[in-house]
């Protein structure tokens, strides 16, 4: 694992273009972790569009800053490094009207955006994790085509944006994390939280030698045998998108030239399968295909085997076969968390499921623009200066006039009170609804399976409001978040599928994960509605330990706390004969009581929305 | 840096059969009306799309006229072509069709077309300035992340493409203008839903999935790379076989009306909706204008079964009565039927 200091023992002396003074190796001992992100910084630092970024899950904190110095020391001083903050407004980020040129030329003029203004750069994107799933597809449209592309404000925009991307991701669990079509399109994935500060003393890899390696780039040869290899690990590990290898070949190139080599060669395909592979992996590649959604042949053997000319032709070493170190790179580069869930077999939420935290929010974040209206911008409304300019400028010619005749200072454009155009914008709270749903005892497949029915309908029903489901279900010591919010059905199949059942029930753990939840769904600006199917027989307490009493007091207390919390709920009885027990904890949730012994997917699921609708 | 390189080849996109037919089948019959195309990422789904720009062949338009009229017919308000200034410098010539698109965050003014603001505010002018969909009347507008695209631009969409025609009242204008495009779309099904209303517009649907077999992916990341790296080169090694497509397509066009399609096919056709309980007469209608130009391009004289079962998924799949307690996929659930009643 000490890769980079070895690598760089290893590199050759730079050849002639490069300057001499830089020196041979590193002064200081590097931290291995610490060595593979500032390898990264100049990897992408070498080839900035072409790899597309990297995604750095990091608190903020002096070990990122650091990684940050080191990137930007990278780069060509004279390229740019912008920072983008969450939430954006789409003009700055995208281009549109420059308000003031506008008002002082007198006709319409354009700013440029952000992503224009990092044109040959870098984009910094501060908690990555929070983007709207719509802004996650305009940067995925940059790194695409390589241009800004947008039809606002009047203008017809093509501005190039060759730039890389640095995504910040502040999330805490893995279910936080930027969306997946901007992680799709990212090189790298560096995970910072474990470095610690003295671990990044020192400076690793002289910013000389990466400034000459982005001079060699584009000689750089790449022989048969990369494409294939790389392809075929991908292949073995599971990674559906075409952009795994793609990227990886890319990568190597960047290291070919980091090292001052001619052509790509087995370090370098190493390399890039451990950086850009590893993480991206699906699915372990030994193992029997029938844990895999779409299991295609038997996966790594046969492939070099096939095709034997190449494979044979290019003796790039004498060990084992290259796709064999090339897989085995990337297999050693599984993140630990990843390895432990494909080797489960838990193929549930895949491990480039779409971003949770930002996917949520989109649609009805901001409410829905609905037209402009005349008005003043008071009260907390947004002016729509485009509008407001157009409602003026019919009366320009006029007013010049007036203007002249009172003697006035003739302006380029006069906008009067009566101009002001405010935006619109209708605010229909969405739904999300968490279905709590007790996962334990002898009926719970019974319940599950109505359960996921249910959420299966409501989805299949509300998409056209833009509401989202969720579902908790809770067994044994724990409850368990199994679909975060989603109005995507195929997701909610996905996650669903092969629910566990069965032992203990910790009531209590179940409604403090729904209150938990609910809270996380309010404060993105949706009404959560909690549905919690149960019998209402707790055994085990809040503190995890067995005893009816004490879990069924802490069941209440929890839903107490619910209450408090003022979120609208249902709990549907599910026992065979309606109890008590059910009726004083629905009572405790302040919670509508619904006894449905034979609760099936479609009764509960119109009860549900009219539990929906009452709240 | 080139920020307006040529588009990657149609003909070098490897396997993707199923979508790459989708697209050539409404280049031979526009009102087949529409393509979606829903998948996983990094399927090379906009890359198809953009591909189609080039192949299609030229239509006959005004030159320079913001609605592409076409020069034996124009639109009565086009202010270039019904000689509002000089009527005498008209040109008709041959223009690309258009393929537009409607990139997320586009504002409701750019879509419909509003006030031109320049000409308002130097020249005291209130003039129409043509939006997107005055821009792809006669051709494509495609919408990337067609998921993603925000409420009330949708609204807009559906009605245009239901009535062909561009209503602005804004400003103190009232134009209309006709705006006949096939709409096309691409999406990540992860990402969300689709309207039902919008889903009903696309005339075809086609799920893409990364190819299985490592020859495929092979030469995939090949042919995507050499594009990168050496773009003209790469785009001219292809231009001999796109040629060739594109006159096929051409060829297409001339036979299609001359396809027949026998009563029984007709029969076909409604049983298998009918099996399926698909809603709405669009899907007999989509089957049928889609079999034909199939037939017609691959030059059979009239509509048979084979034409029907290839073209059936796609014309149906995204039709199927909603049914979430069944997790075959509706590309399943149409083949199923099929088998059935073809018999395999």
């Amino acid at each position: 694992m000490s890769d980079l200091a070895a690598l760089l023992e290893r590199a050759p002396a730079p050849p002639d273009g490069a300057p001499a003074d830089a020196p041979p190796s590193p002064p200081t001992p590097v931290a291995p972790a610490w060595g593979q992100a500032v390898l990264v910084a100049a990897l992408v630092a070498i080839d900035p569009a072409g790899l597309g970024g990297v995604r750095v899950r990091s608190q903020a904190g002096p070990v990122r800053d650091r990684w940050l110095t080191h990137l930007r020391a990278f780069l060509p001083p004279d390229l740019p490094v912008r920072r983008v903050p969450l939430g954006i407004a789409e003009g700055r980020l995208l281009g549109g009207l420059d308000l003031a040129a506008t008002l002082q030329a007198g006709k319409p003029i354009a700013e440029r955006g952000v992503l224009a203004d990092a044109d040959g750069g870098l984009l910094v994107l501060a908690m990555a994790e929070r983007l709207t799933a719509g802004t996650a597809a305009q940067l995925a449209a940059v790194l695409d085509r390589h241009e800004v592309m947008a039809e606002r404000d009047g203008f017809t925009l093509r501005t190039p944006a060759r730039c890389g991307m640095i995504a910040f991701d502040e999330g805490l669990s893995e279910d936080e994390r930027p969306p997946g079509a901007l992680l799709d399109r990212l090189a790298f994935r560096l995970d910072l939280d474990p470095i610690r500060l003295r671990e990044t003393e020192g400076e690793p890899l002289p910013a000389e030698a990466v400034l000459a390696a982005r001079e060699r780039l584009a000689t750089v040869t790449t022989p048969d045998t990369a494409f294939e290899s790389l392809s075929a690990a991908a292949h073995a590990l599971g990674i559906d998108s075409v952009r795994g290898p793609l990227l990886a070949l890319k990568a190597a190139r960047a290291s070919a030239a980091l090292f001052g080599r001619d052509g790509v060669d087995a370090d370098d395909l190493t390399l890039a399968a451990r950086l850009v592979l590893g993480p991206r992996a699906t699915r372990l590649p030994a193992e029997s295909p029938d844990t895999v959604p779409d299991p295609p042949e038997p996966p790594p053997e046969p492939p070099d085997g096939e095709p034997p000319p190449d494979a044979e032709d290019e003796p790039a070493t004498e060990e084992p076969p290259l796709d064999d170190l090339v897989l085995e790179a990337a297999r050693a580069a599984i993140p630990e968390g990843l390895l432990a869930m494909l080797k489960l077999g838990a193929t549930r939420g895949t491990a480039d499921a779409a971003g949770r935290a930002g996917a949520v929010k989109q649609g009805n974040g901001r409410g829905r623009p609905a037209g402009t209206r005349r008005g003043d911008p008071k009260s907390g409304q947004r002016l729509n200066v485009l509008e407001t300019l157009r409602s003026a400028a019919p009366w320009q010619p006029i007013r010049r006039q007036g203007r002249s005749r009172t003697g006035r200072r003739p302006v380029r454009v006069e906008v009067r009170r009566d101009d002001f155009r405010i935006t619109r914008i209708k605010h229909r709270t969405a739904t999300t609804t968490i279905f709590v749903v007790d996962a334990s005892g002898s009926a719970a497949l019974q319940r599950l399976a109505e359960a996921k029915g249910a959420v299966e309908l409501l989805l299949a029903d509300c998409y056209v409001r833009r509401d989202q489901v969720a579902l908790i279900a809770f067994r044994k010591a724990a409850a368990e978040l199994l679909l975060p919010p989603t109005r995507s059905l195929v997701r909610a199949k996905r996650s669903l599928a092969g629910l566990p059942g069965g032992g203990a029930t910790p009531l209590a753990a179940g409604i403090v994960a729904a209150t938990t939840l609910a809270e996380d769904v309010r404060r993105r600006g949706h009404a959560p509605v909690v549905v919690l199917l149960t019998d209402g027989k707790a055994n085990i307490g809040h503190d995890g330990r067995p005893g009816r009493p004490q879990a069924q007091a802490d069941a209440e207390t929890a839903g107490r706390a619910l209450r408090l919390a003022g979120h609208t709920a249902l709990l549907v009885d599910t026992a065979q004969r309606p109890s008590d027990k059910a009726r004083r904890l629905a009572d405790a949730m302040g919670a509508t009581y619904l006894p449905l012994p034979y609760a099936d997917a479609r009764s509960l699921s119109q009860a549900v929305s009219l539990a929906a609708e009452a709240g | 840096m080139h920020p307006m390189r040529a588009p990657f080849p149609f003909t070098a996109i490897v396997g993707q059969e199923e979508m790459k037919l989708a697209l050539q089948l409404t280049a031979i019959d526009p009102t087949i009306g529409g393509v979606l195309v829903f998948g996983d990422r990094g399927t090379g789904k906009s890359t198809t799309v953009r591909a189609l720009a080039a192949l299609l062949p030229k239509m006959q338009a005004v030159i320079g006229c913001p609605y592409n009229c076409p020069p034996e017919q124009p639109f009565d308000q086009c202010p270039v072509c019904t000689g509002g200034h000089d009527g005498g410098h008209l040109k008709p010539g041959e223009v690309p069709v258009p393929v537009v698109d409607l990139p997320l965050g586009a504002t409701e003014d750019r879509v419909v077309g509003a006030l031109d603001l320049e000409r308002a505010l130097t020249q005291g002018e209130k003039a129409f300035e043509p939006g997107l969909l005055a821009r792809a009347h006669r051709g494509f507008l495609y919408i990337d992340e067609v998921n993603l695209l925000e409420d009330h631009i949708v609204d807009l969409l559906l009605d245009v493409a239901a009535s062909g025609e561009n209503v602005v009242e804004r400003e103190g204008l009232s134009i209309r203008h006709p705006a006949r495009f096939v709409l096309i779309g691409s999406g990540n099904p992860e990402e969300g839903e689709l309207r039902p209303q919008l889903l009903d517009r696309f005339g075809l649907a086609v799920d893409v999935t990364t190819p299985d077999d490592l020859k495929t992916r092979v030469e995939v990341v090949r042919r995507r790379d050499a594009y990168e790296r050496h773009g003209a080169d790469f785009v001219a090694r292809f231009h001999d076989s796109d040629d060739v497509l594109r006159s096929r397509i051409l060829e297409a066009r001339e036979r299609l009306d001359a396809v027949t399609v026998a009563d029984a096919v007709l029969e076909r056709a409604s049983q298998l909706c009918l099996a399926l309980g698909t809603d709405g007469l669009r899907g007999e209608l989509t089957l049928l204008r889609a079999a034909r130009a199939l037939a017609a391009f691959t030059g059979d004289a009239g509509v048979e079964d084979r034409h029907l079962k290839a073209v059936a998924p796609p014309a149906l799949r995204h039709r199927l009565r909603r049914n979430p307690l069944d997790d075959a996929g509706a590309g399943v659930r149409v083949e199923r039927a099929v088998a059935e009643l073809f018999g395999a």
